[in-house]
């Protein structure tokens, strides 16, 4: 196993508002790692500076052993990021949206088309193809946003809240393409259902009010509660955190 | 394919699956046919050439061309599709560059939608067609000035219309240098080599020399150079934007 991702001392300021401050942790090619923390915590800010989309107040990331700020495109390419909100342009068709992903991850030849008809298959989008991205209902703009994400097959994916606005059914088949994908990539995703954790995660991040608060497996993160209660352990080391300045996502 | 291509393509292609295109063709094209007729007289004058028609394309840009820029980055910004395409492999140049080339592509496809008007005069008498040729390039030319201006703005804010108002304000200031009511304000004060300077910023001033159909370096240099410096400007806006 080799560290696909590592973060150090991490910090993001916003004028005077501190969203990360000195947040370290890597991530192995094999592992999923969960990142949960309250809203306005830090998790978005943290996979955004991770992603290249902002930059850090101060601290490194590399990926795959690129510097983000030293090596963007390096690092955007080893990268599939499923951005909060799954933002895709409306007007564009799936299809057309997906060739344009393509394109901009030069994939060419005859493994372009199959790679997209398998993710198509995959994501489970045939239905909607020929659609306007605007007119598709919260779960399917997911769907398409995740086929957006693992597209050119990345070594590392990073995916902020995938499961939000799916139904039951979308959320177990999205847990288990996550699973399906796992073996042979770094993957982090954030959430804030607990009990995806357990599920799908190898390991753990809490983060609150931007700092790292627990950082380890999803056993010893129920370990932690003497109710043995993931639910329970989650409040136990989130609201002992006497520090309550406001931070932004 | 490079990424810049690609952009471009996109770009280009969306603003004809929208009715953005359609409408801002047909406007433009009802517009000038309005200015060449009436403002421009372009009957009465009994002139077989087509400075009635180019005379007004400042005054057309200067509303058109904001419509067209306005959206380039702000919505990007507010639907939030600005971090898909900021997290892709693309370099900020390269979005830059394609966004711009796809707009301004767009615009010279509807300023070749008013051949009808070239022909129109060619039936008529016997134009100088060199002098058109001239006039076409300056006047496309002018359009990227225009364009320049104004996706550098749209990339300052997420709003359309304050990117819309604000591009108008700056591109009738770059229209505007070279009348009396700004050079006056300098009259008599300043030293003539600043009244010059200022006078050499007008749109208008380049876009005239260019259109008696002499194609000057001095007039492309100012709108190259015009061009990249605010595209440049565009490319340092977007990169600050990451440092929040």
């Amino acid at each position: 196993m080799s560290e696909a991702i590592k973060v150090k001392s991490l910090t993001k300021s916003f004028g005077p508002i501190h969203a990360v401050r000195g947040i370290s942790f890597d991530v192995n090619n094999g592992e999923v790692l969960g990142f949960l923390g309250p809203n306005g915590a830090g998790k978005s800010t943290t996979m955004k500076m991770i992603t290249g989309f902002l930059e850090p107040t101060s601290g490194n990331v590399e990926v795959n052993g690129f510097d983000v700020l030293e090596n963007p495109l390096a690092v955007k390419k080893s990268i599939g990021y499923l951005p909060e909100g799954a933002p895709a342009y409306g007007e564009m068709t799936v299809k057309s949206f997906l060739n344009f992903i393509a394109d901009i991850r030069q994939l060419t030849g005859k493994n372009r088309k199959k790679r997209i008809d398998e993710v198509i298959d995959i994501i489970n989008i045939k239905s909607v193809i020929d659609q306007t991205v605007e007119t598709l209902s919260k779960g399917y703009k997911r769907r398409v946003g995740l086929a957006q994400s693992i597209l050119h097959d990345p070594d590392i994916l990073i995916m902020d809240e995938p499961t939000d606005g799916l139904d039951p059914n979308q959320k177990h088949e999205v847990r288990n393409l996550i699973k399906d994908m796992a073996q042979n990539k770094a993957i982090i995703i954030s959430t804030h259902i607990l009990e995806e954790v357990d599920a799908v995660c190898s390991r753990a991040i809490i983060i609150a009010s931007g700092k790292l608060l627990f950082n380890g497996t999803p056993a010893e993160l129920i370990a932690k509660s003497d109710q043995s209660n993931i639910d329970h352990a989650f409040r136990m080391i989130t609201t002992t955190e006497e520090d309550v300045e406001p931070t932004i996502t | 394919m490079n990424t810049l291509f690609s952009i471009f393509k996109r770009e280009f292609i969306s603003y004809f699956v929208t009715p953005v295109a359609y409408v801002f063709i047909v406007i433009f094209l009802f517009m000038t046919g309005i200015f060449t007729f009436y403002l421009g007289a372009f009957y009465e004058t009994n002139q077989a050439d087509l400075e009635p028609f180019f005379r007004f394309h400042p005054w057309l840009y200067l509303f058109l061309i904001p419509a067209i820029s306005m959206r380039l980055w702000s919505d990007e910004r507010k639907s939030g599709t600005i971090e898909l395409l900021m997290t892709l492999p693309v370099s900020i140049t390269d979005a830059v560059v394609g966004k711009y080339l796809a707009a301004w592509s767009f615009t010279a496809v509807a300023l070749l939608l008013t051949f009808p008007m070239w022909i129109t005069v060619n039936y008529l008498g016997n134009p100088d067609n060199t002098v058109i040729l001239a006039s076409y390039i300056g006047s496309l030319i002018m359009a990227g000035g225009f364009l320049a201006i104004g996706s550098c703005i749209s990339a300052l804010t997420k709003s359309q219309v304050i990117a819309f108002v604000i591009s108008v304000v700056i591109c009738f200031m770059f229209i505007l240098s070279g009348f009396p009511m700004v050079i006056d304000l300098f009259q008599g004060w300043a030293p003539q080599a600043i009244i010059d300077a200022i006078a050499s910023f007008s749109f208008l001033t380049h876009f005239t020399s260019i259109k008696k159909g002499v194609i000057d370096f001095r007039d492309i240099f100012y709108f190259a150079a015009l061009i990249s410096f605010w595209l440049y400007v565009n490319v340092v806006v977007i990169e600050m934007k990451k440092a929040g």
